[in-house]
């Protein structure tokens, strides 16, 4: 049986406007064979999750410059938990401090690009690390 | 700019040397790359001489400083005369820490405010609305309503200083707040200097902070250009803004071509609402980003100014020569700025602000070298102020105006981006303009194309970033001192807000928000019934929600 391409969606949680970065990528994850969903703008947590689920994706990415991960992405990651999705690997990137990364990972997303990142180190991540049933 | 014969003669001269002189040198030491280009990827010559800038007419293309075309720069003395506003974009947190920041920056020598507004304020909620959780005096000062305003120009003099802000959607309504702290501070609006962004349609296509669908907010933005013509007659009303479209990844003719385009769709809908073009168009002021490449640069914003001349006389039939004036704020590249050995960003600033003075910028906001990280430090932020201050005092190329023109590659590069923007407002004007255009996603999709090409490039290794993808350092120290935004700030301006809703007089309010939702729904200016509602303390939040009631929301289709 052939496997089916990773499912991506790719969000932009919170009131930023800046999608360049999810933009590329998400074209740069399609490009590499993923199947992407791309949320647009001002997506809530609420949101996400539920376009998450009801898409039946692989992972969820997402992007923020605004500052707001240490509030929106726990959020996220609480949705997902309680609706039994957290088997859906979550990543994130942005303008990210360093200083806040070990919380968000705690709070159970994966891994956390900062700028600089490739396209290909976040498509390398995914192919690793994704949990295919 | 030469003779025919002398143009033919050097023509040949060139043939010859590539034959000789040239031939020799390239057989033994090939050059380093097949073919070159800028960082737009426009072809770049090994040399240019007279023959590249043949079709150039002196007069009728570059012409002197202050008299049109332009392209030499809008005032006939420049920085002889005196520098470029410093203007450093700054607010976080509450109005009580901005206010703080500005007069740090005042004492500093900055010449001019510009104002950050946290993302609920630039979309019109208040602070505690739910989806402003998380997000209140992150990127820039929350304002709810004029009781914030007031204390974020506290002790700073409206009649002394220019204030720019960065408001779009709501632009209107904190204009509005500004006029009544002045009012306050005794200052009548008519002394008022400063900008306003306004310019809603590179929200739709870059940047991302718009309320309304296209047609009621372009009827906000002429509704402010007819009130401050009789009311505020030094304030610029619109910053047409390629900056941020440049940001979002398009290149340096696209920057030129959409700005400009967008600047085209203002004119039309104000002529259309029957304003006098030379009446509203001396305040119309523009927003360029200064890239890395700095000759393609400086030849983009002398470009933009000619074209812009070109168009507001020959397609607009404009007559006052300030109506031709393509006046505007430059910042340096954000996008360019790497988190990765930051301190190496001190050496791009400088880079990409030496091409805005160059160019002929009014105005410039130099980054910091901490913001690929965070907001920035103060230190950082002394550091991006020192640099304007060293150009302006120290390097020299202020004494003369316009120093690179004549330079055939210069003179050459102008032509061609001026030509290739041409043909990009033609494509747009074929599609009806740059409202329909981004209504198609036709803006949305070549942006996202540039950006996408840019990336592959630079993860090809075709593209050098110093520190990113050469010249590594093994381990970075991760930097210290970053900004933090107190997180208290969101539960301190709830409680102000709440403790403003009960002290208000709340019949007043509800007053002017019911005039405001009649002036929406007839064809009377915006204006006047906002000023009304900013002074009785009806919050951001209350105003914008009668617009959007009346209006309705812009709804984007996700393209990419």
């Amino acid at each position: 049986m052939k496997e089916r391409p990773i499912r991506v969606l790719i969000a932009k949680p919170g009131l930023d406007g800046h999608d360049r970065g999810a933009k590329v990528l998400a074209r740069a994850l399609r490009d590499a064979g993923m199947e992407v969903i791309y949320t647009g703008l001002r997506q809530t947590p609420e949101q996400i999750v539920g376009t998450g689920i009801q898409e039946d994706v692989d992972v969820i990415g997402l992007s923020i410059l605004s500052g707001a991960h240490t509030h929106l992405f726990p959020r996220v990651m609480e949705l997902l938990r309680e609706r039994g999705a957290n088997d859906i690997l979550v990543i994130g990137g942005g303008i990210i401090p360093e200083d806040d990364i070990p919380a968000l990972k705690k709070e159970g997303i994966a891994e956390i690009f900062t700028p600089g990142t490739t396209t290909q180190a976040v498509i390398d991540y995914i192919k690793e690390n994704v949990r295919q049933g | 700019m030469f003779a025919k014969e002398q143009v033919d003669s050097i023509r040949e001269k060139k043939r010859k040397w590539e034959e000789t002189t040239l031939k020799k040198v390239l057989d033994r030491f090939p050059e380093r790359s097949q073919e070159f280009g800028t960082l737009s990827d426009l072809p770049v010559e090994r040399v240019y001489t007279p023959a590249d800038v043949a079709d150039l007419g002196y007069e009728r293309d570059l012409g002197m400083p202050g008299e049109y075309p332009y392209t030499r720069g809008i005032q006939p003395t420049m920085y002889r005369g005196r520098f470029w506003t410093m203007r450093q974009y700054a607010g976080f947190g509450t109005a009580e820490e901005s206010n703080k920041r500005y007069k740090y920056l005042l004492e500093q020598g900055q010449t001019g405010l510009s104002v950050a507004f946290d993302l609920p304020t630039q979309i019109g909620l208040d602070s505690d609305h739910s989806l402003a959780e998380g997000e209140v005096g992150k990127v820039g000062v929350a304002i709810d309503s004029l009781e914030d305003m007031e204390t974020l120009f506290a002790g700073i003099p409206l009649d002394k200083v220019s204030t720019s802000m960065t408001i779009n959607a709501p632009a209107a309504v904190l204009l509005a707040m500004y006029i009544a702290v002045a009012e306050k501070q005794g200052v009548a609006p008519g002394k008022l200097a400063g900008t306003i962004q306004n310019d809603i349609l590179k929200e739709y296509v870059a940047r991302g902070t718009y309320i309304f669908p296209p047609q009621p907010s372009m009827r906000l933005i002429t509704d402010t250009f007819a009130y401050c013509s009789t009311n505020l007659p030094n304030w610029n009303t619109i910053s047409i803004s390629g900056y941020h479209i440049r940001e979002a990844g398009c290149t340096a003719v696209q920057e030129v071509a959409f700005t400009l385009a967008d600047g085209i769709a203002y004119v039309d809908a104000a002529v259309k609402a029957g304003l006098d073009i030379d009446k509203f168009a001396p305040r119309l002021s523009f927003f360029f980003n200064a890239h890395m490449d700095l000759l393609e640069e400086v030849a983009k914003f002398r470009a933009a100014r000619r074209l812009w001349a070109r168009i507001m006389k020959e397609r607009f039939g404009a007559k006052n020569p300030k109506s031709f004036m393509l006046r505007f704020h430059t910042q340096t590249a954000g996008c360019a700025l790497t988190a990765q050995q930051p301190d190496n960003n001190v050496v791009r600033v400088t880079l990409q602000a030496l091409a805005a003075v160059l160019g002929g910028t009014q105005s410039l906001h130099t980054n910091s070298r901490d913001e690929a990280l965070a907001l920035p430090s103060e230190d950082s932020v002394r550091i991006a102020l020192r640099t304007q201050q060293i150009i302006a005092h120290e390097s020299g190329v202020a004494n003369t105006v316009d120093p690179l023109a004549g330079s055939y590659y210069v003179e050459n590069l102008t032509a061609h981006i001026e030509k290739k923007a041409m043909e990009y407002i033609e494509k747009i004007d074929a599609l009806g303009g740059a409202v329909k255009a981004i209504e198609q996603g036709f803006i949305q999709r070549e942006i996202q194309e540039s950006a996408y090409e840019y990336q592959k490039s630079v993860e090809s290794g075709k593209r050098i970033v110093v520190g990113v993808n050469k010249y590594q350092l093994e381990a970075e120290e991760a930097p210290k001192d970053l900004l933090k935004v107190d997180p208290a700030v969101g539960r301190y301006q709830k409680e102000k807000l709440s403790r403003l809703r009960a002290t208000r007089d709340p019949g007043a309010v509800e007053l002017a928000l019911k005039r405001l939702k009649e002036t929406a729904q007839s064809d009377a200016n915006l204006l006047p019934p906002i000023i009304e509602a900013a002074k009785v303390y009806a919050t951001l939040g209350e105003i914008c929600g009668v617009l959007r009631e009346v209006f309705g929301e812009y709804e984007t289709s996700v393209i990419f």
